[in-house]
C-alpha cells in the first residue's frame, strides 16, 4: 500500500500547489462556489474515469464509451419527446440501460469471441456514433425539443449541491465499494495482474470482461442523459473525442495500461487534476486553445513520473542488495 | 497406518496436441502419509498437478475422494474437495497484499457479501506464523523476496485447510533453515492426518520425508511402493527407463587454452565479483539454488542486461558487450532457461526459427534467399536429430525437446566460440535430453567451450570438468569433477560451509 | 558427429486449396470484388476511369500512412498520433508559406516536422519504455493542441501553385494517376520488398511475435522501434504535404480523427493487433476495399457519418466472422 498511498499524496499535493497558485493570481478561482463548479463540471469525468478504469485493470481498453454517451443520450432524448410525461426515474433508468445494452455488445464480442478490446471498440466507437445519426434522421435535438423537467434535473440541487454531484459521488460510492469490499472487485485486479494466477485461483478472464464492459457502458449511458440535459443539446458530435480525457484521467490517476494496477483515489485525483486545469485556464487569461496540448503534456509528464516509480530494477538476489530495499521499504 | 486411500486416480488418461501427457495412470494418496511422485522432466508429474487441482480436465479416468466420483471443472471444485496444491511456478499478485494472496478466490466474507478484511488479515496472519514467516499479511507481494513469496504459497495451500495438499517442487527456492521449516510443516499436516503428494528431484528430501513414491516416466506409471522398501539408485533407473551411469555420455577431452576470462564481473543487485575462465574444450558447469544468479550472471555476459564492473577477455582481447548482437558477433552463444519466452518464436517454423539469429549469412544484396536457409536449416536439424513433418512445422507443433533442438540449432548456425547452456534440458523428454547431452559433448570435443547451467545434481555432475557453485549472487566454492561430491556441492549451493574464493 | 538424422523431414508443407482459401488476403480479394460489383450495381458512375481516379485521393493519404502503422503495430506498438503529426507538419508548412517559402522549402519543413514528431514518440517508447498506447494519446493531444495553440481559429490558405499542384496533379494523364496515388504505389511496393523478402522483415515478424526471443536472437528491438516510430512519423509528413497541397488549407482540424481511420484499414488488412501477423499485400487491399466503399456509397449520396457505421461493422464482421466459422467447423459452441 504505501507506494500507491505515495503517489496520491504526490499528486493530491499538487492538485493543492496548483490551486493555491492559480489563486494567487485569480482569487476568484479558489471561491467555495468556483470550486464547487469545478466538481460539478468534473463529475462527468470522475464517473467515466472509474468506468474506464476497471477496464484496464482487466488489460482492457473502452474507446467506445464516449460514443456510447452521445448515443445513450440521443436515444433517451428522443424517448423522452415521444414520451413527455416519462418520470425522471423511468428516464434515468432508460438511459442507463441502453448504455448497458451497447456495454454488453462490447463485452460480448471481447469476452465470448476473444476479440481484443481495442479492436471492438474502435469498431463499435464508429458504429454507436453513426447510428446516432440514423435513429435521429441526422437532426439536432436542442432544449427546446425537451420537456422543462427532463431539463432541470442536473440542475436540481439537494443542501446547494447538484443532483449531477450526488449522482457522481453515489457512483464513486460504488465503484469504491465493489472494488475494495467484493470479491469480484479484487478479482479484477487478479486477472489483469497475472491472467494464469488468477486461473488458478478459479478467476476466468471471461466472465469478468463481459462484467467491466457491462459497467462501463451502463456508466455511460447514465452519462447520456445527464450530459444532453445539462447542455441542452443531442446530436451526433457531442462528447466527440472525450474517450481520450478520460484514459488520460486513469493515467494521470496511475491506472497501468498494461492492467492489475489502479485506484479509486488515484482515479478520482487524476480526472480532478483535468478538471481543474481545464477550469483554470480562462481565469487566469490563457487561451482556451491551450487547453489541448497542456493535457497532452500532463499524459505525457504523468506516464514518465508513474514509471520511474515502477521502475524494474534488477532481480534482489546479493543479500545486501536485499537488506538495502528492506531497509528502504 | 490407515490402508483406506483418501484420493484415488484410475485410468487417468490426457492428451494434448502431438503430446500424450498422461497414459492410463493410477495413484493413490493416504490420510496422514507423504507420497512422492517422482519422474524425470516432462514424465506428466505437472500435468497430475494440474489435473487434481482442477486446472486441466483428464480425456479419461476417474478421481475418487473420499470414496466419492469426482469431476473438477474449476480450481474452485478442487478446493472445494479438499485439494490443495503449492505451485511450481510462483503463481501471485505483485500489486496485491500477502493476505489478497492467500485468500484469492475464496476471501472471508461478512453480512452484505463484504470482503471481511479483518478476519481475512487476521487469518493470513495466523498462517503466516504457522509458516513461520517474517512479514507481515499486508504487504505488497512484490515487496518480498522469492523465498518469502514461497511462503505466501504454502500459506495458500494451507488456508484452504485441505484434506490433500499437493507440494509440486516446495523446496526449490527455500535455503537449508527454510527446507527444515517445510519438514516440520510436512509433519504437522500428517499428524493432523492430512495426505500430501510431494513432487521433488532432490532424493535427500524424498527419503526424509516420503513414506510412499510413485513414479511415472513418459507419462506412464512405471511403479510404486513403500519408501522403506528402496533406494534411491533402483528409483533413479526406473525413472530414466536405464542404469544412471550410461545417461551421462561425457567424453575425455583435452582441455585447451583458455578462451574466456571473466574478472569480478557485477551488478548492483543481481551478482558480485564473479570471476572464472573457460577453456577451449570444457564443460563449465554452475551449480545453484533457483534465483542464485547464475542465469543473471550469464545474461549479462551475452548483453541482455549489463554488469557494472568486471572484465571479460576472449582469447586475450577485453570484450565491451553492450548488446545481444555485440555478444553474437563476438562468438557468444547463449540457449536460455526460458526456452519458451526467450529461446524461440513459437509461431515461426523451424527454417525461420534455426536462422534467425544468423539472418546476415542468409541475404544477398539484401534479399533473403530460402534455398540457403534451407540448406542450414536441414544439416543442423538433421544432425540434431530433429523429429518434425517438415521444416517449415511450427515451434508451438513440437515437442518441447524438439524445440530445443532448434534453439540449439539456431545458436550453431552463428559459429560461436562459447556456447552458455542455461538449464538445456529442463522440462523436455528423456530421449531428447540424452541427445542434447551426447550434443553436448561432441561440441566440447570439437573444440567448443561450453558453460552448462544447470539444478540437476547428476547431470552437472556427469556432464561438467569443473563446478562453479553459486549462492546470493556469488561464486562460493568450485570443484574439479574428480573432488565433486553431491553432499559438497548442495551444502556450498544452500549456503552452508565458507565462502571460497573462485 | 551424430551422422545423418533418424529421421525423414521434408522442406515444406504440403500445400492444400483450403489453406489458400481461409488466407486472408483471398477473403480480402472477395470483399473486393464484392465491393466493385456492388458499387457498379448501385452507381453507373462508379466504374468510370475519371471518377476512381478521383476517389484514389480520398485514400492515397490515409494509405499512406497506413504502410508505416502496419510495421509498427506489427512489432506491437501502435502510434496513435499520427493525425496530429499531420496537424503540426501542415501547419509548420503553413507559417513557411506565409513566411515566403517556396515548394522546395515546404516539401522538407512537412517532411521533417513529421520525422521529429516520429522521433519524439519512439523516444518516449523505445527509449525511456513507455506504453505506445498512452505515449501516442498523449502527443496526439500535444501536437493537435500545439497547432491549436498557434493557429487559434485561423487557417492558413496561402499555398504557392507548384506546391498544391502535389496534392492535385496527375503523374500520368491517362490513365489519369494523380501523384499521391502513384506515390502510394510505389511505396507499398518498397514496403511489400522490404517486409517479406529482407531480413529486417523477418527480424519485424520475430519482435512481433516474441519481443523477447527477438531480442535474446540478436535483434537490436528497441532501436527498429525508435526508427519504427520515426518512419510513421515521416509518412504522417508525407500525407501532410500531401493533404495540404490538396486541399490548399491548414486549420488546426486538418486529419480529426485519421488515426482511427488508418488503423482500421490496418486491422482489416489482416495485421494482428496483438503482434507478428500481417501482410503488406493485405492492407493494401483493405485501403481499396474501404476506398472503394466509401466511394460507392458517397456516389448514391449515403451521408459519411452512415459510411462510419457500415465500415465499423465492416471491421467487427471482418474479424468476428473467421472466429465463428473456425469454431462452427470445429464443432464447438460458438459462444
Amino acid at each position: 500500500m504505501p507506494l500507491l498511498k505515495r503517489r496520491e499524496f504526490f499528486l493530491g499535493s499538487i492538485i493543492l500547489g496548483l490551486v493555491i497558485a492559480i489563486g494567487f493570481r485569480a482569487p476568484v478561482f479558489v471561491t467555495p462556489e468556483s470550486l464547487l463548479n469545478i466538481i460539478t463540471d468534473t463529475s462527468f469525468l470522475f464517473m467515466l474515469a472509474l468506468a474506464q478504469m476497471i477496464v484496464i485493470l482487466t488489460r482492457g481498453i473502452d474507446l467506445s464509451v464516449a460514443a456510447n454517451l452521445a448515443m445513450a443520450g440521443m436515444l433517451t432524448a428522443l424517448a423522452s419527446r415521444a414520451m413527455p410525461e416519462m418520470p425522471i426515474v423511468l428516464i434515468i433508468l432508460l438511459s442507463t440501460l441502453y448504455g448497458l445494452a451497447l456495454g454488453i455488445v462490447n463485452g460480448a464480442l471481447i469476452a465470448a469471441l476473444g476479440i481484443p478490446p481495442i479492436v471492438v471498440t474502435l469498431g463499435t466507437l464508429a458504429v454507436y456514433r453513426g447510428l446516432i445519426f440514423v435513429v435521429a434522421g441526422g437532426q439536432w435535438l436542442t432544449s427546446d425539443d425537451m420537456t422543462p423537467q427532463f431539463l432541470a434535473f442536473p440542475k436540481a440541487t439537494l443542501l446547494g449541491i447538484s443532483s449531477l454531484v450526488w449522482i457522481a459521488a453515489f457512483v464513486i460510492a460504488g465503484f469504491w465499494f465493489f472494488l475494495n469490499e467484493t470479491r469480484t472487485g479484487r478479482a479484477l485486479y487478479a486477472v489483469g495482474g497475472n491472467p494464469v494466477a488468477a486461473r488458478y485461483c478459479g478467476i476466468d478472464l471471461a466472465p469478468q470482461q463481459l462484467l467491466v464492459y457491462s459497467i462501463a457502458g451502463s456508466v455511460s449511458g447514465l452519462c447520456g442523459y445527464l450530459w444532453v440535459s445539462r447542455y441542452g443539446i443531442a446530436y451526433v458530435d457531442i462528447a466527440q473525442g472525450y474517450e481520450l480525457t478520460i484514459i488520460a484521467a486513469c493515467v494521470i490517476g496511475g491506472v497501468s495500461i498494461a492492467g492489475g494496477v489502479g485506484t479509486v483515489s488515484g482515479t478520482l485525483l487524476g480526472a480532478l487534476f483535468l478538471g481543474i486545469v481545464v477550469n483554470a485556464l480562462p481565469v487566469i487569461n490563457v487561451s482556451p486553445f491551450w487547453q489541448t496540448a497542456i493535457s497532452g503534456a500532463i499524459i505525457l509528464a504523468a506516464v514518465i513520473v508513474n514509471a520511474r516509480a515502477e521502475r524494474k530494477t534488477g532481480k534482489l538476489i546479493l543479500p545486501e542488495a536485499r537488506l538495502l530495499a528492506g531497509a528502504s521499504k | 497406518m490407515v490402508d483406506e486411500p483418501i484420493l484415488r486416480l484410475d485410468h487417468v488418461t490426457k492428451q494434448f496436441p502431438g503430446v500424450r501427457a498422461l497414459h492410463d495412470v493410477h495413484m493413490a494418496l493416504y490420510p496422514g502419509q507423504v507420497t512422492a511422485l517422482l519422474g524425470e522432466n516432462g514424465a506428466g508429474k505437472s500435468t497430475i498437478v494440474k489435473i487434481l487441482t482442477g486446472i486441466y480436465r483428464p480425456d479419461a479416468g476417474a478421481i475418487h475422494i473420499g470414496g466419492k466420483l469426482q469431476s473438477f471443472s474449476s480450481p474452485r471444485d478442487a478446493w472445494r474437495s479438499g485439494v490443495s496444491a503449492i505451485h511450481q511456478e510462483t503463481v501471485m499478485f505483485d500489486d496485491l497484499t500477502v493476505a489478497e494472496n492467500i485468500f484469492m478466490g475464496h476471501m472471508p466474507l461478512r453480512s452484505g457479501k463484504r470482503i471481511d478484511w479483518q478476519l481475512m488479515n487476521a487469518r493470513a496472519a495466523e498462517l503466516l506464523k504457522s509458516v513461520d514467516a517474517d512479514f507481515g499479511s499486508e504487504v505488497l507481494l512484490k515487496r518480498l523476496g522469492v523465498a518469502q513469496k514461497h511462503l505466501v504459497e504454502i500459506a495458500r495451500a494451507l488456508s484452504h485447510d485441505s484434506r490433500i495438499v499437493i507440494m509440486d517442487e516446495p523446496t526449490s527456492a527455500l535455503s537449508a533453515r527454510e527446507i527444515s521449516d517445510l519438514f516440520l510443516i510436512i509433519a504437522q499436516l500428517k499428524a493432523e492426518g492430512r495426505a500430501i503428494l510431494f513432487i521433488s528431484h532432490k532424493f535427500d528430501e524424498i527419503f526424509r520425508v516420503a513414506d510412499r513414491w510413485v513414479c511415472l516416466r513418459d507419462g506412464e506409471h512405471v511403479g510404486e511402493g513403500l519408501i522403506k522398501d528402496v533406494e534411491p539408485r533402483g528409483l533413479v533407473k526406473l525413472m530414466v527407463g536405464r542404469p544412471i551411469d550410461q545417461v551421462f555420455p561425457k567424453k575425455k577431452i583435452e582441455i585447451g587454452e583458455p578462451v574466456l576470462e571473466v574478472v569480478g564481473l557485477s551488478n548492483p543487485t543481481e551478482f558480485a565479483d564473479v570471476s572464472f575462465t573457460l577453456h577451449k574444450g570444457e564443460i563449465l558447469g554452475f551449480y545453484g539454488l533457483v534465483g542464485a544468479g547464475r542465469s543473471e550472471t550469464m545474461q549479462a555476459l551475452f548483453g541482455v542486461s549489463k554488469a557494472t564492473a568486471g572484465v571479460v577477455k576472449l582469447n586475450g582481447k577485453t570484450l565491451a558487450i553492450s548488446s545481444t548482437a555485440d555478444a553474437i558477433v563476438s562468438g557468444i552463444a547463449y540457449v536460455p532457461e526460458d526456452r519458451q519466452v526467450q529461446g524461440t518464436v513459437l509461431p515461426f517454423g523451424i527454417r525461420e526459427n534455426t536462422t534467425l539469429a544468423s539472418l546476415h549469412q542468409h541475404t544477398d544484396k539484401g534479399i533473403l534467399s530460402r534455398v540457403s536457409e534451407q540448406k542450414i536449416t536441414r544439416k543442423l536439424g538433421g544432425r540434431l536429430s530433429v523429429k518434425a513433418a517438415h521444416w517449415e512445422q511450427r515451434l508451438n507443433e513440437l515437442s518441447g525437446g524438439n524445440q530445443q533442438k532448434v534453439v540449439i540449432a539456431k545458436w550453431l548456425a552463428t559459429s560461436p566460440k562459447i556456447l552458455i547452456l542455461d538449464e538445456p534440458t529442463k522440462g523436455i523428454d528423456v530421449g531428447s535430453k540424452a541427445a542434447v547431452h551426447e550434443f553436448m559433448g561432441e561440441l566440447a570435443s570439437e573444440g567448443l567451450a561450453v558453460i552448462l547451467i544447470s539444478s540437476e545434481l547428476p547431470e552437472i555432475m556427469g556432464m561438467a570438468d569443473r563446478i562453479m557453485v553459486m549462492h546470493e549472487g556469488r561464486i562460493v566454492k568450485n570443484f574439479t569433477r574428480a573432488e565433486a561430491t553431491a553432499e559438497a556441492i548442495v551444502t556450498a549451493a544452500t549456503g552452508g560451509g565458507h565462502h571460497a574464493a573462485a | 558427429m551424430s551422422g545423418p538424422s533418424r529421421y525423414d523431414v521434408a522442406d515444406r508443407a504440403p500445400r492444400t486449396l483450403i489453406d489458400f482459401m481461409l488466407r486472408w488476403e483471398t477473403i480480402l480479394i472477395g470483399l473486393l470484388i464484392a465491393v466493385v460489383i456492388g458499387n457498379t450495381i448501385i452507381s453507373p458512375y462508379f466504374l468510370d476511369i475519371y471518377n476512381l481516379s478521383d476517389a484514389t485521393f480520398n485514400f492515397s493519404e490515409k494509405a499512406i500512412i497506413a504502410l508505416g502503422m502496419t510495421l509498427l503495430i506489427l512489432v506491437r506498438d501502435i502510434d496513435l498520433s499520427v493525425a496530429a503529426i499531420i496537424a503540426l507538419a501542415s501547419l509548420a508548412m503553413g507559417l513557411a508559406a506565409d513566411a515566403g517559402a517556396g515548394t522546395g522549402l515546404l516539401i522538407p519543413i512537412g517532411l521533417g516536422v513529421g520525422a521529429i514528431c516520429g522521433a519524439f514518440n519512439g523516444l518516449l517508447v523505445a527509449r525511456i519504455g513507455l506504453p505506445s498506447i498512452v505515449v501516442t494519446i498523449g502527443t496526439m493531444s500535444l501536437f493537435r493542441g500545439l497547432a491549436q495553440v498557434i493557429l487559434g481559429d485561423q487557417a492558413i490558405t496561402k499555398y504557392p501553385a507548384a506546391f498544391q499542384t502535389l496534392g492535385q496533379g496527375y503523374l500520368i494523364k491517362w490513365p489519369p494517376i494523380p501523384y499521391s496515388f502513384a506515390l502510394f504505389l510505389v511505396l507499398a511496393a518498397i514496403f511489400t520488398f522490404v517486409l517479406h523478402k529482407t531480413a529486417f522483415g523477418r527480424k519485424l515478424f520475430a519482435m512481433g511475435n516474441n519481443p523477447i526471443a527477438a531480442q535474446f536472437s540478436g535483434i537490436p528491438v528497441n532501436r527498429i522501434r525508435f526508427w519504427l516510430f520515426v518512419l510513421t512519423g515521416l509518412l504522417a509528413g508525407v500525407a501532410a504535404i500531401l493533404l495540404t497541397a490538396r486541399i490548399g488549407s491548414t486549420r488546426p482540424n486538418i486529419a480529426l480523427g485519421w488515426e482511427l481511420e488508418v488503423i482500421t484499414a490496418v486491422i482489416l488488412g489482416g495485421v494482428s493487433i496483438a503482434g507478428g501477423a500481417g501482410t503488406i499485400p493485405g492492407v493494401v487491399l483493405a485501403v481499396f476495399i474501404l476506398g472503394l466503399a466509401t466511394f460507392g456509397l458517397s456516389l448514391v449520396n449515403v451521408p459519411g457519418i452512415v459510411i462510419s457505421v457500415l465500415l465499423g461493422l465492416l471491421l467487427i464482421v471482418s474479424i468476428a466472422m473467421p472466429i465463428v466459422v473456425r469454431r462452427l467447423l470445429k464443432g464447438k459452441p460458438v459462444v
